[in-house]
């Protein structure tokens, strides 16, 4: 007990050894886990592996780096996977706006938390569960999409780019709907007014203001499914077929040889970097 | 100010980087000789790290169990880990942690020169005298004298085909490699970079200019033959698998119907109606010759040698040698098998069948095929050009 009441009152008595109580894990979260880790990955990168054993030995080298950017394959896989995480977001962001509009500001505010509930509902069940029932609805044959669209005269596209960028909007779609709601819902409700008081259509009034003022937001939401598409891998493996994304790169890569898995593996995160310093500006980040 | 959190922080980083450093740094030792024995009771905890359908504990089947027997009986208990390919088995085995693990060839002296296995003293294992002849003391399971384990099972990596979706049946491994396949674009390939060597093994027949004697011992030249006939093959490919599960449910669903398998898919897959036929082509197979061994960490010895022995006994060997679908390595094996002649269906005992059965190895620089006036591709290459292939 004296114990307790010792520390009570060093603590009262010592402001620096609060915050430092109250930061720890944080920070312990923050630099090691974190940081850390990115450290880790960077410094794997330059080291060697025994070829035969495949054992990681700790020997300085650049070769890791020469061989992901002399191989023509790896700059064609990052430029894949570039244009399936900007297709997915697109397309997020497209379904995304509409939806987040009627469910901030159509929607009577009675049901909103019965729609960001349903919004929500996908990410209760597992990903894997979701995935693999997009999988056998993509079976060339006998799936459900090919069933959907054969009497229109079409086929199921099958495994594929395709049916990654569909597979993937579907996983990420709730993290561009919920941070554009955010957004739409703050909308004061004088401005829309402001606007059709100066004689603007429906039409004008979304395109030049609301898409304006949310605009911070919808980033926010790209930052989510640009990101988690960039990485993934499991949902390539089991819709893509032949195709493959960065995230298979470093997975077929991380047993036999680590320092070049690590080095493909920082591709994403410069590209990462890049794409969140030029947001930062919008004040997307703000949002998250 | 400003830059004394700086420093603070930089000192943390470093701290934290260091920390991380610490962690994944493991010792290297070589296993310090074979166990002198005698094997004792001790109950333990063993973790098993083996292909699917080696270690069978009830959970895929619940009559398919001979893990439980070997609890009840020794008081051990064992945690099984199935894997997909060899590349994952060396890396779960390096990470640690596992005690036993089924090898093929190719993982075996990988793990024996990284120092992840120890030699094991045979005279504790009552049940090794009964194995086959030609599985002792091979390259694979032998490294200067001393033996690593004990051979479980062998098998060639068959062709498989969905009966009445391919016709007629197949009996050449053309229908994989052959732009004009039937099977086009229904086609499946292993996902590993051994699996260069199969396109090896049909350039043995289809190619005999380019003088391939050996599919792992594969010159510059040889190997990116190898390589063209893979990317020829590519755009026939529905899917490439490591996975079996997913496996069979493509073929289920019909998105696949011919392609490279395991005898234990096909078995599966025939559960309730005969719907897959599965052959060795008349160009001969890759195949595997599986041994279990011991990790040179292990904390329960007695339970490891316990494990040895009791998956080599007969009764056991030939559960899960018809489970599977391979050829047992206990000749005794072959009187217990539930169905009569499935050491005749799987050739255990004849040496002919095995001579174009070429088991998984560990390609080297050093030509296996006893060629010296060249270099060899060694397999760091080989799954470098695996890895470049697949995402070309």
């Amino acid at each position: 007990m004296s114990v307790i009441q010792q520390t009570r009152r060093y603590m009262h008595r010592n402001i620096g050894a609060r915050i430092s109580a109250l930061l720890a894990l944080p920070l312990f979260w923050l630099v090691v886990i974190y940081i850390g880790s990115l450290a880790a990955l960077f410094i794997t990168s330059i080291w060697k592996i025994d070829t035969f054993t495949s054992k990681v030995v700790r020997e300085f080298t650049l070769q890791n780096f020469i061989d992901v950017f002399s191989d023509r394959a790896y700059f064609n896989v990052t430029i894949r996977t570039l244009f399936v995480a900007i297709c997915v977001t697109l397309i997020c962001a497209i379904i995304a706006i509409p939806m987040a509009f009627f469910m901030a500001r159509i929607a009577k505010p009675k049901s909103r938390p019965v729609l960001i509930a349903l919004v929500i509902t996908p990410l209760w069940a597992s990903y894997l569960v979701k995935i693999y029932a997009w999988r056998t609805m993509f079976y060339p044959e006998k799936g459900f999409i090919n069933w959907l669209i054969e009497p229109l005269g079409g086929s199921s596209p099958g495994f594929g780019m395709v049916a990654v960028i569909i597979g993937l909007t579907y996983l990420w779609l709730p993290y561009m709907v919920l941070p554009i709601y955010a957004g739409m819902e703050k909308l004061p409700d004088s401005v829309i007014d402001a606007s059709a008081d100066l004689g603007a259509k429906s039409g004008r009034t979304f395109f030049d203001v609301i898409l304006p003022i949310t605009w911070p937001s919808i980033i926010a939401g790209s930052i989510f499914t640009f990101s988690l598409s960039m990485g993934d891998y499991i949902t390539v493996q089991i819709l893509g077929g032949t195709f493959q994304m960065l995230g298979n790169v470093v997975y077929q890569n991380f047993s036999l040889n680590l320092p070049f898995a690590s080095a493909v593996a920082l591709i994403p995160v410069l590209i990462m970097m890049v794409y969140l310093t030029s947001v930062r500006k919008t004040g997307a980040l703000d949002n998250l | 100010m400003r830059v004394t959190k700086l420093r603070r922080f930089a000192v943390l980083m470093a701290a934290g980087t260091l920390v991380l450093a610490g962690c994944s740094s493991s010792s290297d030792e070589e296993g310090s000789g074979a166990y002198a024995g005698p094997v004792k009771d001790t109950p333990g905890t063993i973790n098993v790290l083996a292909w699917p359908g080696y270690a069978e504990d009830g959970s895929t089947d619940p009559n398919v169990d001979w893990v439980t027997p070997f609890e009840k009986a020794t008081g051990c208990t064992v945690n099984v880990k199935t894997y997909g390919t060899s590349d994952e088995a060396v890396q779960l085995m390096q990470g640690g942690g596992y005690d036993v693990i089924s090898a093929s060839g190719d993982a075996s002296l990988r793990l024996i020169y990284g120092g992840d296995l120890q030699p094991v003293n045979l005279d504790l294992i009552p049940n090794y005298k009964d194995v086959f002849d030609n599985l002792k003391d091979r390259p694979w399971n032998t490294v200067d004298g001393k033996n690593y384990g004990v051979p479980h099972g062998r098998g060639a990596n068959v062709l498989q085909y969905t009966i009445g979706k391919v016709n007629p049946a197949p009996t050449s491994w053309s229908v994989v490699w052959e732009p004009n396949s039937p099977a086009k674009g229904k086609i499946t390939a292993y996902d590993s970079a051994i699996y260069i060597a199969d396109a090896a093994v049909y350039l043995m027949s289809t190619k005999p200019e380019l003088g391939i004697t050996d599919p792992y011992a594969l010159d510059q030249t040889q190997f990116d033959a190898a390589m063209a006939l893979l990317a020829q093959q590519k755009p026939l490919v529905a899917e490439y698998w490591a996975d079996y599960t997913k496996y069979i449910g493509a073929v289920q669903s019909g998105s696949i119907t011919v392609g490279t398998s395991w005898q234990v898919i096909a078995n599966v897959l025939n559960g309730e109606k005969e719907t897959v036929g599965a052959v060795k082509p008349v160009e001969g197979a890759t195949g595997w010759s599986d041994t279990w061994m011991i990790s040179s960490k292990t904390e329960a010895i007695d339970c490891a040698y316990k494990w040895l022995n009791h998956i080599i006994e007969p009764s056991v060997n030939a559960q899960a040698a018809e489970y599977f679908g391979e050829a047992p390595a206990n000749s005794k094996a072959c009187a217990l098998t539930a169905s009569k002649d499935h050491c005749k269906l799987y050739h255990a005992e004849e040496t002919d069948y095995w001579s174009n059965v070429y088991y998984w190895k560990t390609p080297t620089e050093k030509c296996l095929d006893g060629r010296t006036d060249v270099k060899c591709v060694p397999y760091a290459e080989w799954v470098k050009a695996w890895s470049s292939f697949r995402n070309s």
